[in-house]
């Protein structure tokens, strides 16, 4: 039975003006999937995030996300999507004026009808599924990196989300807090079957959380590989990607 | 033939088809220009291979790292052999670091445009920064249009703590600078009208002057400087740190959410400072002419109230209004335009209030032609 699919990039040229980062890009994300997007510095992982997310335009083609065309559905229907869309930022992009607790409330005040004390107490469950429990009043600049990320995360998760993204969740982390971080992503997929897109070139992360992935190259602007990164890793297609899931030819 | 290039390094040509380069010495911190030596020798005579030799070297620095690249790459050029063998190993392992370059950079060489081209180029900048510009002037007022209907996501507690920045934070540094525009404001009047034996008029000349312009004037000057730049900081900072794009992909209107609540406090502070200034311009007014010049203080009031006009005043206080659109929007626009680094936040705040500063004085020049037209 073929599973359904949550993302579908189609025909995809990613740049800014003339400068192009990646060419002609076609890749199905399926519902349920942890689906990594991996590749050396440069090669466009984050643009293709913010393409997916709406932040900037594709230069061609289009993304359809839950079967709607994100770049030619009515602006009801992109908001529709945004709903069930969550986004981990690098920083955590938390709003600096804002404890943790009214940073998670943000989004349910906007699409939600719930008292404000039901939204009190779903941004302190939000926080304790992240680990935070007890943070709530606690603003941004109180609390170290990792713990920016996980609130950042609770954030993306307010609003029960079907598709959260994260660009490069183990940067800035040290070892075990990247693996807490990779742990709770693995936990979330499997407990709510959220479909999760993870830009990252962090190799621990890639083969512990990613069951399916494509490969951006810099230098020919494609798609190099696409498929889970441990079947890549046994059967590498091409050299760079071999290269690159074992640190330039480690053993 | 043996020819001294630098201090340290010579070359000489060892049989017909080979060149010899010795290095021997302390190569530290050496202006070493191109090896101009041994490209003038691999044009002159059929050199086949370039090779070192570095047993006398003792201490060395990147100035030979380079000069050894640079010779290295002119070997390729000519496709002459180049021998590093006999080069220290770390040397050696430099200049292949050096050449294995594992990508080639893809950006567009940017070869500078021709005069035309760059005529073109402003004139579609200037183009699209006016059309930018009057999307956000439009999305503001869709935005008060939400608001007043009650269907805007502006948080009170933003509009609040902006109020509060710009309003009661604000009056110590206006208070100041209002008195003292007063005083100067008297004082330069009081050098003329003491020659008429005047001198009372300067109770006239600084309530005029204060009510009517100067005092929203220098309101205005200040708060743009004071918090327009912080508005256009606050937002590039939020930029920088990815808060911008968290909230458009939650979908929530950055202009109901950043622009509309120091919009609305800039607008209820900015009138009652200007309120404020007048008053505390004319004090520095009374200083001047009751301690300075002697005149009772009861005839200056007395001469001051009597030049006070409501119209003058309200004139000050509907500038005060322009301006704090104009410093709010030009805060928020600077912000929200800025781009994705630290430098990006500096620019921005500089435009913010160069920006500011323009468009007022822009628009008092248009406000006083239409009150002379009118006859206000």
């Amino acid at each position: 039975m073929s599973k359904e699919i949550a993302i579908e990039a189609k025909n995809l040229t990613v740049g800014y003006g003339d400068y192009v980062l990646l060419k002609n890009a076609d890749y199905q994300v399926n519902k349920g999937d942890i689906f990594i997007i991996m590749g050396g510095s440069g090669c466009g992982k984050s643009s293709m995030l913010r393409v997916l997310t709406g932040l900037i335009q594709p230069l061609k083609g289009t993304v359809i996300i839950n079967g709607t065309d994100i770049m030619k559905a009515p602006e009801n229907e992109v908001q529709k999507i945004r709903e069930k869309t969550g986004i981990l930022y690098q920083g955590g992009a938390l709003f600096s004026s804002m404890t943790l607790a009214e940073n998670i409330m943000l989004p349910l005040q906007q699409y939600s009808d719930y008292s404000p004390a039901t939204m009190r107490e779903l941004a302190h469950l939000k926080l304790a599924l992240v680990g935070l429990k007890g943070f709530d009043d606690f603003y941004p600049s109180e609390i170290s990196g990792g713990m920016k990320k996980r609130a950042g995360l609770a954030r993306a998760l307010a609003l029960d989300p079907d598709i959260v993204y994260f660009d490069e969740p183990s940067a800035g982390l040290d070892p075990i807090s990247s693996r807490n971080l990779d742990d709770l992503i693995v936990e979330l997929n499997r407990s709510l079957g959220t479909t999760i897109v993870v830009v990252t070139h962090e190799l621990s992360s890639i083969f512990a959380i990613g069951n399916n992935s494509i490969f951006l190259d810099a230098q020919s602007k494609s798609i190099l590989a696409h498929g889970n990164p441990h079947e890549l890793l046994k059967n590498p297609p091409n050299e760079e990607v071999y290269k690159f899931l074992t640190r330039g030819g480690e053993k | 033939m043996q020819t001294k290039m630098q201090n340290g390094i010579d070359i000489e040509k060892d049989g017909k088809n080979r060149l010899k380069i010795v290095i021997s010495g302390n190569i530290l911190h050496q202006n070493i220009e191109t090896p101009l030596g041994v490209l003038q020798t691999l044009s002159e005579a059929d050199i086949k291979e370039v090779y070192f030799t570095a047993n006398g070297l003792k201490d060395w620095d990147s100035s030979l790292v380079l000069w050894v690249y640079d010779t290295q790459k002119l070997c390729r050029e000519k496709k002459v052999e180049c021998n590093l063998k006999s080069l220290p190993q770390n040397l050696q392992d430099l200049i292949a670091l050096a050449f294995a370059v594992d990508r080639k950079p893809s950006r567009s060489d940017g070869a500078p445009l021709s005069a035309v081209e760059n005529i073109g180029k402003t004139a579609l900048d200037l183009k699209q920064k006016i059309t930018n510009a009057l999307e956000f002037i439009s999305a503001v007022f869709s935005g008060i249009g939400r608001c007043l209907s009650f269907s805007s996501i502006m948080r009170k507690t933003d509009f609040f703590a902006a109020l509060e920045d710009c309003g009661p934070k604000a009056i110590g540094i206006v208070c100041l600078i209002s008195f003292l525009i007063g005083l100067i404001l008297a004082f330069v009047g009081a050098v003329q009208l003491q020659t008429f034996g005047a001198q009372i008029y300067v109770a006239s000349l600084v309530t005029i002057g204060m009510c009517r312009i100067m005092g929203a004037i220098m309101v205005g000057v200040i708060m743009s400087g004071r918090t327009g730049s912080s508005y256009a900081a606050t937002i590039g900072t939020m930029q920088v740190n990815e808060e911008l794009d968290a909230l458009q992909t939650m979908g929530l209107s950055r202009i109901d959410f950043l622009v509309l609540p120091r919009l609305f406090a800039l607008l209820i502070a900015l009138p009652i400072l200007t309120m404020i200034a007048d008053f505390l311009g004319m004090l520095g007014g009374a200083f001047v002419g009751v301690f300075l010049m002697d005149i009772p203080h009861q005839e200056y009031w007395k001469y001051a109230f009597n030049s006070f006009h409501l119209n003058n005043f309200l004139v000050g206080v509907f500038h005060s209004f322009c301006f704090a659109f104009i410093i709010s929007l030009c805060g928020c626009y600077s912000g929200l335009k800025c781009g994705k680094n630290a430098d990006s936040v500096g620019k921005a705040t500089t435009q913010a209030v160069v920006s500011a500063i323009v468009w007022m004085i822009v628009v008092t020049g248009i406000i006083t032609v239409i009150c002379q037209e009118l006859g206000i």
